[in-house]
């Protein structure tokens, strides 16, 4: 995934979801799919790079990888997919049907309490 | 405080890339999103269509590079309308841009609009233009490891295009494993084994296109 793009696309969501008074934003969960997939320490540093001088600096990010389930012509094993070895887990055979693969999502954002 | 977003990240990429796809459908227009690394032949094998397509069907091409208007002079010089979009650095083209070079053409006899996105195997992958299809073109002398390499590229696309086999000669490249690993990503993928320079196996490209917009 194209991921300085979607740590600023994060960072500039948060801040518009801001509560009025303001309050620093200390974890971000987001979640990706398997071809949609983003890599950790690719989001990561660039979170860090696009949350400096906002709202969001110094929070937790946090990544759900959802997995993408196949099932295999061959064995008919429902399996998850690995873009990175894409076969059937039982059979070794690359004729699956795939399932929808999970989008980007920004699931929460977690606020730090006001006093 | 928890608050609970459910929101797409690049979900204004995606509203715009919805917004073409309507747009395609309502003008019956089949659109193709072409991805590569720089100099795979994108250009030369749009050429090649053009000359071989231009009496039989209506088509515009949207031309991606960092910078230049080069490779939509390359288009014109053919006789198809192009727009060119310079990125100015950006790796990729976003739908929002697509929309804006639309309207810079005349869509309504246009049977296919093809854009040609900036040469990167990896980032244009990730964002929807709306298109009808998609095409990745592999040329032979990038080697025949770039499936397992780039897996997404390859994943998401409906075509692919193995350019150059004119060079597969002076090189070792096994087409053979190229056709088996994509297969293994993608098992519907369409594959043409092309020479834009030569024209070998370009009429299977040509037919797959006309069909493709029937
Ligand atoms: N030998 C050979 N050269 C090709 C072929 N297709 C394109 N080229 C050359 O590859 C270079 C890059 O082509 P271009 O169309 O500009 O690639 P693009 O960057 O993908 O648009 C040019 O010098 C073309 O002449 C082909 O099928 N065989
Ligand atoms: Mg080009
Ligand atoms: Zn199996």
């Amino acid at each position: 995934m194209h991921e300085a793009i979607v740590a600023q696309n994060i960072v500039d969501t948060a801040v518009a979801q801001a509560p009025k008074k303001g309050g620093k934003v200390t974890r971000v969960v987001i979640s990706c799919g398997q071809i949609n997939a983003l890599n950790d320490e690719a989001i990561k540093f660039g979170f860090e790079m696009a949350s400096a001088g906002t709202i969001c600096q110094g929070a937790k990010l946090k990544i759900k990888h959802i997995p993408l389930k196949a099932v295999c012509k061959n064995c008919h094993k429902k399996f998850d997919f690995d873009l990175y070895n894409p076969k059937c887990s039982k059979c070794g055979k690359s004729d699956f049907s795939l399932g929808d693969d999970a989008p980007l999502l920004l699931e929460e954002i977690e606020f730090e309490e006001q006093q | 405080m928890k608050i609970k977003v459910n929101k797409k990240i690049l979900e204004r990429n995606e509203d715009f890339a919805e917004s073409n796809r309507k747009f395609f459908k309502k003008k019956n227009i089949f659109c193709i999103n072409m991805i590569s690394s720089p100099g795979s032949g994108k250009t030369t094998i749009l050429e090649k269509t053009a000359k071989a397509l231009k009496n039989k069907i209506n088509i515009a091409v949207i031309e991606g590079d960092l910078y230049t208007e080069f490779d939509a002079d390359r288009i014109r010089k053919t006789g198809l309308p192009a727009v060119q979009i310079e990125t100015k650095g950006a790796c990729h083209l976003s739908a929002q841009q697509i929309t804006k070079a639309l309207h810079q053409l005349d869509t309504d006899k246009l049977d296919i609009v093809v854009i040609e996105n900036v040469g990167n195997l990896v980032c244009p992958s990730d964002f929807d233009l709306g298109e009808t299809a998609r095409a990745v073109v592999l040329s032979t002398a990038e080697g025949d490891d770039k499936c397992a390499k780039y897996p997404k590229a390859f994943a998401q696309a409906d075509v692919l295009l193995i350019n150059k086999i004119d060079l597969v000669k002076h090189l070792d490249f096994n087409i053979s494993r190229v056709k088996r690993d994509a297969k293994k990503l993608n098992k519907d993928l369409k594959i043409f084994e092309i020479s834009a320079k030569t024209a070998k196996g370009m009429q299977g490209w040509f037919n797959w296109l006309i069909n493709a917009k029937r």
